[in-house]
């Protein structure tokens, strides 16, 4: 299933295995609002409408209940299925799109009832944390429950309880039947159905299926409920754990995986550990005790976090001092990206660096971006080219509309060039977490350095600064374990040096070789636990590059997958509960009886590999991996089981609920409540939004608007609008509409037209084409307009910035922008230019605040077209 | 050498024993995702300029043709294919079963709405014919047939005539403007000559574009014919494969999903060459009959 992803036309080298799969019988479905490149070579193509998939996804959730498709012994046992929750808790069947818990004033949920039976609060998942915003990503689940022996107190092993969570899983996806998917998807039944059955007649004990999404389903204010949904189909078809089943995350940049695992996300540290807060983490202690689910693999944070406060203070971080806790930074709140984008343009951040990423035109809302840059006292662009946001003073929209002048722009911007990945050493983690070491090829040209050249002499040269300092606060950075050896003329500091840091050491200097082995005494260091033994016996693991010809499909000698270089997560069920695989067919680790371990073809993912299936733990063990059954796979969670319903993690709800996009022209058939309660706006003038279906105006921007990608250029085009041999296939930005749209709005295909939007109006040539699918819907048609987004103002390839198009509503688990669903207006001909743009685009905004429904302006210019040969028209900006 | 590889008019006799197995290409656009990794790994290798059309709107083909400075180039075709006994569907009603197992019988997969809608893709290259016409009106001999039996261009003789430009029946070769020499796909001759693949071979991702010797590429050509055509897939048919067509079958040859046509490929190419013989027999027969009819008018009665 390849669903909010188009992996043939993001992922074409690895849609080679796609293909290979297909050659060996397995069925492609791909459901996506349009048909790509991925749907030509597919099996079956539903196009749903954009920002739907909950609807869709839960559509299956309640025929696989209905119809009995699930794997009993399965969700039996490895999932939560049977466990009772809290009686105080409800469901928004029961309150018409709000689960238990919402707080008015505070707009968020007090999670307490949604919680297992039986258990108790803990501090963490009180209010004052949920103030503090604590992300998904940090939760893991770890808030609000505290199990003894990692047994869930209350549960109905025959799944008939009312309020076990099978039944609740059950009653909340009943109203999504194949008519009311139908109806929200704008899809066929039988489309729906066809998929349905087919998942379900491939899964089980002799075949899985597999589910591959990227960010159509991430960018939507609903986008991590989108992957609960998938998780609850794949745990209830016992799909996960298992060749051929799971679901991938389709990471995008070459190295994604690898910046969220060590991260460079404000709100973790490497492996997933939360950032302390000030309030509850005072010191280790608090933090750990907080922090921590006694039961599974989190059971040993005290190990993990310790280790890595001795990777980074060293000799320095001792019992006596904590290990140096004090010195790591608090967060106070939510400093994710939008959110300091919108402090910046408040003149609360001074300064900003930018890294390999183009916010000018690959942000949600790039007027607010760049103007937010403007506020800036300074600014560093680390990047190949010159970007779009290292030359937004002299050349952003802005400057040629008025709205920003350079001579007012106070910000000192610093580009320095940096290294291609041919050019320097280090690693690329993709999303099977597979890591692969790649090797120095060629010097950088003239002033180029990578940027752990850039960091690390950054660090060296503050450590100087700050040599003769005596204040305390200074010792964080001047006790840092810096003295990493360096190559060459320019001083390279030595990648494998850092990986064997990130590996770790035993106290007697020996590489760790496995996780398990991290202590909490300070005797082992370890610069991310999940990394542990990726420099194993003292080989580059990730190095390895054994042809997969010499070996068998798992292939575990090229590369190295972490944790502990286990190529299938969760893989513990892969077999029964008594250890035996579920068929040989689909045979990968098991136990064997007579060695007393687990083996197979993989790293067994078990824990502990002595572990039987029948292990009970003992009244004494309560803490990390023994305090969990013998056959519950899912070693993460507390109660190691998948969990089909999250009773602690999530900020919006422990199940999906199909909630319209921020931004709709359809109302949400099921509820009363129509959007994400909890979704994470920004109501303040520099970000309006479109008003919503059912609020008056809303009829002014009629048209659902979708982002994507194309092949041919890459993000935000830094890395192909520059190149010649990428822009001349595809040289200008361009939308795609259906015949029925065209018609509608008299565009003209390879004409130009205009989109507007509550934040701006852009110009694209047009493209009719009928892979773009008018919506039916109880009112009427509903057209989609699409556009690529990898436009800016530089380059050889030049165009409009279609980001700017988009509002900030971002999901509120991990602040992701929706910009795979909104509205949007579109009228032939070019936009108007200068100060008559943003004129043009207030005289919208004041119609729908009128709440008129008028027929839209004359198209603004001359519909000239001044095509050439060369990569596009090229006009003269005022 | 393979008995069932057709010969050439120069291979291999005139390279004796420094001839080496016929090779080419066998694209199975039935694996294609339109990448253009072919068009730009070609431009890399073989340092073609780039030459950029801009938005054409045909599809999302801004490449045009095979020309001079394209030696790749992928088609795209979006085909909606009504079905017998099927009306176009209203966006809002939805079709029967049995049209659906007609659109199947079509070979017409991944479709929602009733009619039968498809993306054909396909990359075009130089199809190093075995008859190349191009080769025979070369006046200058820069034109010539490699010991692996491929046809490729000498630049250093070129004296830019055009000949062969109007020679090939598929328009594949073209003068640059700025230089008036004929450039055009060498089936990577250098990287042959190391025992390496083509580059567009090397970056195809899905193995659309297959390189290797000629009767291994047909046999793989064949069974994969069959494969399609077992699992429903009618309409493919391999464009190039027969050595009794207009041009003694090609060295580069293709899978189609649908008539030549439809990818902007000749139906039915034969060797403009062929004719010669008989075009240069009708002229001098014609000459003969005027000599004749003029020396008929003055013999005959005077007076």
């Amino acid at each position: 299933m390849i669903m909010g992803s188009n992996t043939a036309e993001c992922h074409p080298v690895g849609f080679q295995w796609v293909i290979e799969a297909k050659e060996r019988g397995a069925k492609i479905i791909h459901v996506d609002p349009r048909f790509t490149r991925t749907s030509a070579l597919a099996d079956l193509h539903v196009p749903l409408r954009a920002g739907t998939d909950i609807a869709f996804l839960g559509g299956i959730i309640n025929y696989i209940i209905e119809n009995g498709r699930w794997f009993d012994e399965y969700v039996k046992t490895y999932t939560n299925a049977p466990v009772i929750i809290k009686e105080e808790f409800k469901d928004t069947e029961d309150l018409d799109g709000f689960f238990s818990g919402f707080v008015e004033e505070d707009g968020l949920y007090d999670v307490t009832s949604w919680s297992y039976a039986g258990t108790e609060e803990r501090a963490g998942a009180d209010k004052r944390e949920q103030g503090a915003e604590v992300s998904g990503e940090q939760s893991h689940g770890a808030h609000g429950i505290d199990l003894k022996r990692g047994d869930p107190p209350e549960m109905d092993e025959s799944l008939q309880d009312p309020r076990c969570v099978f039944q609740i899983v059950r009653r909340h996806f009943s109203r999504y039947t194949p008519e009311v998917v139908e109806q929200i998807c704008a899809i066929s039944k039988e489309d729906f159905l066809e998929v349905a059955e087919a998942l379900c007649a491939n899964s089980g004990r002799e075949r899985t299926s597999a589910f591959a999404y990227a960010v159509g389903w991430t960018q939507h204010t609903v986008g991590v409920q989108y992957i609960r949904a998938a998780s609850i189909i794949q745990l209830l078809l016992g799909n996960i754990g298992r060749p051929g089943g799971g679901i991938l995350a389709l990471r995008g940049h070459a190295n994604i995986q690898g910046s969220t695992d060590i991260p460079t996300l404000f709100n973790i540290l490497p492996s997933y550990i939360p950032m302390p807060h000030p309030e509850g983490h005072g010191n280790l202690e608090e933090f750990v005790e907080n922090n921590r689910p006694t039961t599974g693999v989190w059971g040993e944070l005290r190990s993990y976090t310790v280790s890595l406060l001795k990777a980074w203070w060293g000799d320095a971080a001792t019992e006596e001092n904590d290990f140096c806790f004090d010195y790591v930074p608090r967060i106070d709140g939510d400093h994710s990206n939008y959110t300091t984008m919108v402090r910046m343009l408040d003149g609360e951040v001074k300064g900003f660096f930018v890294v390999g990423e183009n916010p000018a035109v690959g942000s949600a809302n790039g007027k607010l971006n760049r103007k937010a840059m403007a506020s800036l006292d300074w600014l560093v662009v680390r990047d190949l080219v010159e970007i779009e946001t290292a030359s937004f003073w002299r050349d952003s929209p802005e400057i040629e509309t008025g709205e920003l002048r350079t001579e007012n722009i106070g910000t000192e911007v610093f580009f320095l060039p940096a290294a291609a990945h041919t050019e320097k050493d280090g690693c690329f983690t993709n999303t099977q977490r597979l890591l692969q070491w790649h090797e120095k090829a060629v010097d950088p040209p003239g002033d180029c350095r990578s940027d752990l050249h850039f960091f690390y002499h950054l660090g060296r040269r503050i450590q100087e600064k700050l040599r003769r300092s005596r204040k305390r606060r200074d010792r964080a950075i001047k006790e840092l374990t810096w003295g990493y050896p360096t190559q060459g003329p320019h001083a390279d500091p030595d990648a494998d040096a850092i990986l064997q840091e990130i590996n770790g050491f035993d106290s007697d200097g020996n590489h760790i070789s496995k996780y398990q082995e991290l202590e909490s005494d300070g005797s082992t260091s370890c610069g991310s636990w999940l990394h542990a033994g990726i420099y194993k016996d003292g080989v580059n693991q990730p190095a390895r590059r054994r042809p997969r010809t010499e070996q068998d499909w798992v292939a575990r000698e090229w590369g190295w997958a972490w944790p502990a270089d286990t190529r299938i997560l969760y893989n513990r069920a892969s077999a029964d509960p008594e250890g035996k695989p579920w068929s040989e067919r689909k045979r990968y680790v098991w136990w064997d009886e007579e060695q007393g371990e687990w083996t197979g073809r993989d790293h067994p993912d078990t824990g502990k590999p002595d572990k039987p299936p029948d292990y009970r733990p003992g009244r004494t063990d309560k803490k990390g991996v023994p305090a969990l059954r013998g056959d519950t796979p899912f070693i993460a969670h507390p109660d190691g089981r998948g969990w089909l319903y999250v009773p602690a993690g999530l900020v919006d709800g422990p199940l999906p609920v199909h909630y319209e996009p921020h931004e709709s022209p359809f109302e949400n058939p099921l509820y009363g409540q129509q959007q994400n309660p909890l979704r994470q706006r920004f109501d303040r003038d520099a970000n309006p939004y479109n008003p919503t279906a059912g609020q008056p105006g809303a009829g002014v921007y009629p048209y659902v608007l979708t982002s994507y990608r194309l092949t041919e250029h890459h993000t935000a085009g830094g890395m192909s609008r520059t190149l010649s041999y990428l822009s001349e296939l595809q040289p200008e930005l361009f939308c795609e509409v259906s015949p029925e749209l065209a018609a509608e709005r008299n565009l003209e295909h390879r004409a130009w037209a205009t989109i507007v939007t509550s934040r701006t109006a852009i110009e694209a040539r047009v493209m009719v084409t009928e892979r773009m699918k008018p919506l039916p819907s109880e009112r009427g048609i509903v057209h989609q307009v699409g556009v690529p987004y990898h436009w800016g103002g530089r380059g050889l390839a030049k165009g409009d910035v279609v980001n700017d198009l988009f509002s900030l509503a971002l999901d509120p688990n991990v602040h992701i922008q929706e910009v795979k669903a909104a509205t949007c207006d579109i009228i032939p001909g070019r936009r108007p230019r200068g100060e008559a743009l943003p004129e043009f685009v207030a005289s919208y905004r004041m119609r729908a605040v009128a709440g008129t429904k008028q027929s839209p302006p004359e198209p603004a210019a001359e519909a000239h077209e001044s095509r050439e040969t060369g990569y596009g028209s090229e006009e003269e900006r005022l | 050498m393979s008995g069932r590889v057709i010969e050439t008019s120069a291979w291999p006799d005139t390279y004796g024993e420094e001839a080496r197995p016929r090779v080419g290409f066998f694209t199975d656009s039935s694996v294609c995702i339109g990448c253009k990794a072919c068009e730009v790994a070609c431009k890399e290798w073989n340092e073609v300029p780039a030459d950029p059309l801009g938005f054409t709107g045909e599809s999302y083909d801004n490449s045009g043709d095979l020309g001079a400075n394209r030696w790749r180039h992928v088609a795209f075709i979006e085909q909606r294919v009504p079905v017998d006994g099927v009306a176009e569907a209203a966006p809002d009603s939805w079709v029967e079963e049995a049209a659906r197992q007609q659109l199947v019988e079509h070979g017409l997969d991944a479709h929602d709405d009733g009619s039968g809608f498809r993306w054909l893709m396909s990359s075009d290259v130089c199809k190093h014919c075995t008859e190349a016409a191009c080769l025979d009106v070369c006046p200058t001999g820069s034109l010539f047939r490699t010991e692996f039996g491929t046809v490729v261009v000498q630049e250093d003789i070129c004296n830019g005539c055009g000949y062969c430009v109007v020679a090939c029946p598929f328009g594949v070769l073209d003068q640059r403007e700025d230089d008036g020499r004929v450039w055009k796909c060498t089936l990577c001759y250098d990287r042959l000559r190391d025992d390496m693949e083509p580059a567009c071979a090397q970056a195809c991702p899905t193995d659309s574009i297959q390189f290797g010797t000629l009767d291994e590429l047909h046999e793989r050509a064949d069974r994969r014919l069959a494969q399609l055509h077992e699992r429903g897939h009618h309409d493919a048919r391999l464009y190039g494969r027969d050595p009794g067509d207009g041009v003694g079958g090609f060295g580069a040859f293709f899978l189609l999903l649908d008539e030549p046509e439809v990818y902007g490929l000749p139906p039915d190419p034969v060797a403009t060459t062929r004719r010669l013989g008989r075009n240069w027999a009708a002229a001098a027969g014609a000459a003969v009959a005027l000599a004749a009819g003029v020396a008929a008018s003055f013999i005959g009665g005077r007076g």
